[in-house]
């Protein structure tokens, strides 16, 4: 099959458009109807996916499954995957039918709620797929309306000022990238991203407004993408739309947000950063490395302050995207090892934790740790998992967190001995928190009145949970799982990066030597 | 010689003609009971015209001695302007005719109106600009007033009039000082008289009053103080009409002038253009944050559109033309469909164009709410609509010719004006119950429009209908 990869993206949005020109009526059985039909496209997607995966060669570090078509403008349908992409286009199908599947009890415009989700996918795998510069913005663009429409109509009280600002937040990083992005099309004549990534934009030193810019061309083009990227990761300290959006968004839409769309940003790095400007990327390192050790510490430290747990879980979450960003930024085999395998860790580690408190949410109508206290008394099977995943957010050694934490701080160890130490106590705090938050909510004597008759785990959430459990183990103990698939392309990736800075090096000797006259 | 100037003129002619026909035709038989059949006849009859130009055939023609240019460029102009008019003329019927509005005039306006607008489009000489510009803009006076007993209505035509005259004024004095250092009122002949290099300083003195005449024209900053009250005040289809058909044309004319008898001095007035649009970019999308009726918004809507498809324009090139035109036919459709539906915005009959009767319309009508939840993305810029492609190709023209601060100001602009089109979305979805909500019942022409142009906006996505193909070929007509 030549054309897997668009199979894989757009069964979704077929179903998408199933349901919204077949599906009517609004009466139970039709909202059945919606939610199966969802069910069945996504879980499709996952099977389809495993021929993917099964397909895919590790050792090869060329964009295997790539397809091809020309489109319009001069610009060109191109699809493909290598070992930076295919492990996220592999979490995204897999967490998917999981996110459905959770919203089995949503009963508003239920239609309309599996056709944002299903979109969101297609939207989400095409991201990852997309090999064309425009083909990829506009997959990254787009799913800013469904996550626009799913917070804004089925998220809490606050849910408009969260949607704008999730919206206008990510807008205004994502069109400066795209002004790069023609740039690059100007610059290089191409907007296939395989060009693209053998093309030399040119690093030599240029000044803009009398202000002397090191790194020329490639430091402007990393600074447009970085004002995307960093919005979507989130970095410290534009973060500050994700708790918002967190909160107020319901639990499915939270799970994608962290699961998923939260990659997106490391992946950009990996794909379009890192790789193509690597003098620019040299050049602001430091500042990235430690924007990541500031946002582990303080948001860490910020986390333990929170009074609603989807707010401290969303803090946490930016701290552990402070890691990636520090492992992408230390440049090295360990360290961009361990951020892909921190993403993908931590795509099912808070995919998990909000639908942990998704679970008593929908018993109890309320996040504030507050409200809660005992639990541990009238829900055991609960208290497993909340305790599981509690230790695999602290990165407890067996827990897929323990080896993405581990990996890139030995990566960012090599680079920036003060940057690794500061970005080490936020290990300690990270236990603080999540075990803190435990302590309240889960353990002690149940004495609130409303919680007597709180009822544990039904059937159906024990099962969403059972997969999750599974992955997080067994890349806990089997990491070589994700290593050997990422290694050889990683590798290349590195060997590019350090091959076109020592090239760049003489020059930025004379550079140096140059501003050292004055 | 005679005979072949006046076979390239026919379609003009030829409009011409069945304006002053059907308006004796009118005036001696039943008069305003004929109206809809009129409205019916005469869209048929431009769509049947702009069938014709686009069957054309493709080379260029030269009529009256340069008057008059027949080529790709005039033709793709042509046709678009003939489609959207047409268009909106077909689905004003049932708004005008419910409001006693419907005269026998309106259609024959609109033809007339056309026809100026397809002489300035074709112009090759700054008199034949001048008389194409005129007849459109005294047909457009008159339909802005076309509710006489309209206080806003009455006002709106004379302020239209009086600005109106005030930058025909200007672009006449522009045009009098090019002539007097130029020698001459044809574009080829002042192209030469610019020469290379360095321009007299009378022709630079011409050339700034025309464009600020032609600025008017396409209510560019600072010339668009008339545009919000203009769009408040005239009757809902007059102002989609004003917001479709003759900004095509002045934009069109625009980019003649500018590359047929400036052609040489792309600098000169590149940076002019580069401010316009900068300006119009930013007031358009800021101004309109503030509004709460859904007319006003559009005119600073439209107020941005034209900043960036000036964007186009700006980087003076082949390629900035093209994507000056593309941009044209997305922002076209894109406003058909929003008039479509703002036309049908009514509570008990009464028409109601403040934005928060839209409160809640999701629930009430989900396929309509979704088709304007896809016309405002795209308005925005969001892809994977059309309007994110419309963007794309102008703010590349931009980079292309190294004018890349104004795509930065671009897209920075397109943020600040996603805003108040997410707002309109907003209301639909989440929007709390309202007393003054609309009825939400649309006749079946208008709610044509807005699903064809919801789903135009959806499937352009995948080759852009070869529009892009078209463009090109009228661009290197007009940038040679």
């Amino acid at each position: 099959m030549d054309n897997l990869l668009s199979i894989i993206t757009f069964i979704p949005a077929i179903a998408a458009a199933i349901l919204a020109l077949f599906l009517r009526g609004n009466d139970p059985a039709a909202q059945k109807n919606a939610k199966w039909l969802a069910m069945i496209a996504t879980g499709a997607t996952f099977v389809v996916s495993l021929f993917l995966i099964a397909q895919f060669e590790p050792s090869n570090t060329d964009f295997q499954f790539v397809e091809e078509r020309s489109w319009m403008m001069g610009l060109s349908y191109k699809m493909g995957v290598d070992g930076i992409s295919i492990l996220f286009v592999m979490l995204t199908t897999f967490l998917m039918p999981l996110v459905i599947w959770s919203a089995w009890n949503v009963n508003v415009r239920v239609k309309e709620y599996m056709i944002a989700f299903l979109l969101l996918e297609t939207l989400m795998l095409g991201v990852f797929c997309a090999l064309d510069l425009v083909l990829f913005y506009l997959f990254f663009e787009a799913g800013l309306i469904p996550m626009f429409l799913i917070i804004g109509i089925w998220g809490g009280a606050n849910r408009i000022y969260a949607a704008f600002k999730f919206f206008l937040y990510t807008f205004l990083g994502s069109v400066l990238m795209l002004v790069a992005m023609i740039a690059m099309y100007v610059d290089a004549g191409t907007t296939d991203i395989a060009l693209l990534l053998k093309h030399e934009f040119s690093s030599g030193g240029m000044s803009l407004f009398g202000m002397q810019i090191v790194g020329g061309l490639q430091t402007l083009l990393f600074l447009a993408f970085f004002a995307s990227f960093a919005v979507k990761m989130p970095m410290w300290p534009v973060h500050t739309w994700l708790p918002d959006a967190h909160v107020q968004a319901p639990t499915a839409g939270s799970v994608v947000l962290a699961a998923v769309l939260l990659k997106m940003g490391g992946y950009g790095f990996l794909r379009f950063s890192l790789p193509m400007f690597p003098v620019g990327s040299d050049v602001m390192a430091p500042l990235v490395l430690w924007m990541s050790a500031i946002a582990i510490v303080y948001t860490s430290l910020v986390a333990m302050a929170q009074e609603d747990m989807k707010k401290l879980i969303a803090y946490s979450s930016v701290a552990h995207m402070g890691y990636v960003t520090m492992g992408i930024f230390a440049a090295n085999q360990q360290g961009i090892d361990g951020a892909i395998f921190q993403m993908i860790s931590h795509g099912f580690v808070s995919g998990a934790l909000f639908l942990i408190v998704g679970v008593i949410y929908d018993r109890m109508h309320t996040r504030e740790i507050d409200a809660y206290g005992g639990l541990v008394n009238r829900m055991p099977a609960y208290a497993l998992i909340f305790m599981f995943f509690t230790m695999a957010n602290v990165g407890l050694p067996g827990t897929s967190g323990f080896v993405g934490e581990f990996l890139t701080l030995m990566g960012i160890f090599q680079v920036n001995t003060w940057v690794a130490v500061v970005a080490t106590t936020g290990l300690i705090l990270s236990a603080c928190y999540a075990l803190w938050l435990y302590r309240r909510v889960m353990l002690g004597d149940l004495i609130k009145e409303s919680l007597k008759t709180i009822t544990d785990m039904s059937r159906r959430e024990r099962a969403i949970f059972a997969p999750l459990v599974v992955m997080t183990l067994l890349l806990g103990v089997y990491p070589a799982l994700v290593t050997d698939l990422i290694g050889p392309s990683v590798e290349a990736l590195v060997g590019n990066y350090e091959t076109a800075l020592a090239e760049h090096a003489p020059d930025a000797a004379v550079t140096a030597a140059e501003t050292g006259d004055h | 010689m005679i005979s072949s100037d006046l076979a390239i003129i026919l379609p003009e002619i030829f409009l011409s003609l069945f304006a002053m026909a059907s308006l004796v035709f009118a005036v001696y038989t039943k008069k305003d009971e004929l109206a809809p059949t009129m409205v019916w006849a005469t869209s048929a009859v431009m769509l049947a015209v702009a069938f014709w130009v686009l069957l054309s055939g493709g080379e260029s023609h030269v009529a009256f001695g340069g008057l008059f240019i027949d080529d790709s460029f005039a033709r793709f102009a042509k046709v678009l302007i003939l489609v959207s008019a047409a268009c909106v003329l077909l689905m004003s019927q049932d708004f005008m005719a419910k409001r006693g509005l419907l005269k026998f005039e309106y259609p024959v306006l609109v033809v007339l109106a056309v026809v100026g607008m397809m002489m300035m489009v074709s112009a090759g000489d700054l008199m034949s600009l001048y008389m194409g510009l005129e007849l459109q803009s005294l047909a457009l006076y008159v339909v802005a007033a076309l509710r006489r007993d309209g206080v806003k209505s009455t006002e709106a035509g004379l302020k239209y009039f009086v600005l109106g005259a005030l930058s025909s004024g200007l672009l006449l004095y522009g045009a009098s000082l090019t002539y007097g250092y130029a020698g001459t009122t044809l574009f080829s002949g002042i192209i030469t008289a610019a020469g290379e290099g360095v321009m007299p300083t009378g022709l630079l003195f011409g050339l700034v009053f025309i464009i600020s005449g032609l600025a008017f024209k396409i209510s560019a900053v600072p010339f668009h103080m008339w545009t919000p009250d203009v769009y408040e005040g005239a009757p809902t289809p007059i102002t989609a009409f004003f917001a479709t058909a003759p900004k095509v044309a002045a934009m069109a004319l625009f980019a003649r002038v500018m590359h047929d008898a400036f052609g040489n001095a792309t600098h000169d007035w590149g940076q002019v253009l580069a401010l316009l649009a900068l300006l119009s970019m930013f007031l358009g999308s800021i101004a309109a944050l503030g509004q709460r009726d859904i007319k006003r918004l559009m005119a600073y809507s439209s107020i941005a559109h034209m900043g960036y498809a000036l964007v186009g324009l700006a980087s003076g090139t082949e390629q900035g033309v093209q994507s000056m035109l593309v941009y044209m036919s997305i922002y076209v459709t894109m406003n058909i469909g929003t008039f479509a539906f703002i036309m049908s915005m009514e509570r008990d009959g009464r028409h109601i164009t403040a934005i928060d009767g839209l409160k809640q319309f999701a629930s009430k009508e989900p396929l309509k709410a979704l088709a304007l939840l896809l016309l405002m993305f795209s308005l925005a810029g969001v892809p994977p609509l059309l309007g994110f492609f419309g963007k794309f190709t102008v703010l590349r023209a931009a980079v292309d010719a190294n004018m890349t601060w104004l795509a930065v100001a671009g897209a920075v602009a397109s943020v600040i004006g996603a805003f108040y089109y997410l707002r309109i979305v907003y209301y639909m979805y989440f929007g709390d119950e309202t007393e003054q909500a609309v009825d939400g019942k649309m006749q079946p022409v208008a709610f044509g429009f807005l699903m064809a142009s919801a789903a135009i906006m959806l499937l352009g996505v995948i080759n852009l209908f070869g529009v892009d193909g078209y463009a090109a070929t009228a661009a290197a007509a007009l940038v040679n």
